[in-house]
C-alpha cells in the first residue's frame, strides 16, 4: 500500500513539471506590459506637469502689476495621490512581469497563484482610488463651481490642464487593463493544474 | 462552524449594507444656507457633481449589498457575487476617494488656484459631509474584507477544502 502511494505521487510529480514547463500566458504577460507602460506613462506626465505664466494681478494707477504664476501637480492633493498610486501601480506591474519571466520557481507554500490574485486586486483598488480623485479635480479646475466662488483656472493654464487631461486618459487605460489583469489572475485559481498542489481524488 | 461562519458573513453584509445607506442619507439631507456678504448661497451636495457621484455610487452598492442579503447559501450565483463584489468595491473606493479630495478643498481651500475654503461660513455642511465620508470610508474597509472572504470561500485558493 505505501509503496504504491510513492509511486503514485512520483508518477504525477513528473507530469505536474512537464505542464508548466510548456505553458506560458502570454496574453498576460502583454496585458501586464501595456498596463505597466500606461501607469508609468500617466504618473511621469502628472509629475513633471507644470506651467509658469505671468498674469496681471492689478493696476496701480496706470502700470499693470504682474505676476509670475505657476501651475504644478504638487499644490494639489488630490494629484500628489494620483502621481503615488499610478507609480504603485507600475512598481507593481514591474514585479509582476519580472515575477513572470523568472518562472515559475518561486513559489511560497503554493502561495504564488493567491498572491498574485490579491495584490493585483489591491493595486487595483489603488489605481482606482487615485482616477477617481483626479478626475473630478480636473473637473473643478475645467468647470469652477459658482456656488462655492471657486474659479476655474483651465483657461489660463492650457497647456496644465491638457497635459493632466492626458495623464487620466493613460491612467484609465492602465486601469482597465488592471481590471482585466486581476480578473485573469482570479480566473487561473479555479484551474486545477497548479504547482506543488496535491490534486483531488478521484470520485 | 460552517453555519458561525454564515452568520458571521450575513453579519457583515449587513453592517456594510448599513454603512452605505447612512452615508447615502446622511449626504443627502446636508443642506445648509448662508448668506456671503449679501448674497445667499444654498450649499447641497447638487452643487458638486463628485458628491452626486459619491451618492449614486453608494446608492447602488446599498441596493446590491440589500440583494444579495438575501441569497440562499448554496446558490450558483456566489460565484457572480464574487465578480460583483469586487467591480462594486472599485467603484464605491473611486467614488469616496472624489469625494474627500473635493471636501479637502473645501475645508482647507487652495492657494495656488485662489479657492477660498466654504467650511468656516457653512460648517453644519461640512460636518454632515465628514460623517457621510466616515460611514462611507467603514463601508469601503467591510467590503474589502468580504472580497477577500468571497474569494477564499468560493474559489478556494489556498486548497483547505477536502471535498
Amino acid at each position: 500500500m505505501a509503496s504504491r502511494n510513492g509511486e503514485e505521487k512520483v508518477e504525477l510529480g513528473f507530469n505536474d513539471v512537464n505542464e508548466t514547463k510548456t505553458k506560458k500566458d502570454w496574453i498576460l504577460l502583454s496585458l501586464r506590459v501595456v498596463a505597466f507602460f500606461a501607469t508609468a506613462a500617466a504618473t511621469f506626465v502628472m509629475a513633471l506637469n507644470k506651467q509658469t505664466k505671468s498674469l496681471i494681478v492689478g493696476t496701480i494707477g496706470s502700470t499693470p502689476i504682474t505676476a509670475t504664476l505657476s501651475a504644478k501637480f504638487n499644490q494639489t492633493p488630490a494629484f500628489v495621490f494620483f502621481v503615488i498610486a499610478n507609480g504603485n501601480a507600475s512598481l507593481h506591474n514591474l514585479v509582476m512581469i519580472a515575477l513572470d519571466i523568472l518562472g515559475p520557481q518561486y513559489d511560497y507554500k503554493g502561495l504564488r497563484l493567491a498572491l498574485i490574485a490579491i495584490l493585483d486586486m489591491l493595486t487595483m483598488a489603488l489605481a482606482s482610488a487615485g482616477d477617481g480623485a483626479a478626475t473630478f479635480m480636473s473637473e473643478l479646475g475645467r468647470n469652477g463651481n459658482s456656488h462655492a466662488r471657486w474659479n476655474k483656472i483651465c483657461d489660463k493654464f492650457e497647456s496644465y490642464c491638457n497635459r493632466g487631461g492626458g495623464a487620466l486618459i493613460a491612467s484609465f487605460i492602465g486601469f482597465i487593463l488592471l481590471l482585466i489583469i486581476a480578473v485573469m489572475s482570479i480566473a487561473k485559481l479555479l484551474k486545477p493544474n497548479r504547482i506543488n498542489h496535491a490534486p483531488s481524488p478521484s470520485p | 462552524m460552517a453555519k458561525t461562519s454564515r452568520i458571521c458573513h450575513i453579519l457583515l453584509r449587513f453592517l456594510a449594507f448599513s454603512a452605505t445607506l447612512s452615508a447615502v442619507i446622511v449626504m443627502v439631507s446636508s443642506h445648509e444656507r448662508a448668506t456671503f456678504f449679501n448674497v445667499s448661497f444654498e450649499a447641497k451636495y447638487t452643487t458638486s457633481p463628485a458628491l452626486k457621484y459619491f451618492v449614486i455610487a453608494n446608492s447602488v452598492v446599498t441596493v446590491y449589498g440589500f440583494l444579495v442579503l438575501f441569497l440562499p447559501a448554496e446558490s450558483l450565483l456566489w460565484r457572480l457575487v464574487v465578480a460583483m463584489d469586487m467591480v462594486l468595491t472599485m467603484l464605491l473606493i473611486s467614488s469616496l476617494s472624489a469625494a474627500l479630495a473635493i471636501a479637502q478643498v473645501a475645508k482647507q481651500g487652495n492657494n495656488s488656484a485662489a479657492w477660498l475654503p466654504i467650511c468656516g461660513s457653512v460648517p453644519k455642511f461640512c460636518n454632515h459631509i465628514t460623517g457621510s465620508l466616515i460611514a462611507s470610508f467603514i463601508g469601503v474597509i467591510i467590503y474589502m474584507i468580504l472580497l477577500l472572504h468571497s474569494i477564499h470561500s468560493v474559489l478556494d485558493p489556498l486548497l483547505l477544502k477536502k471535498t
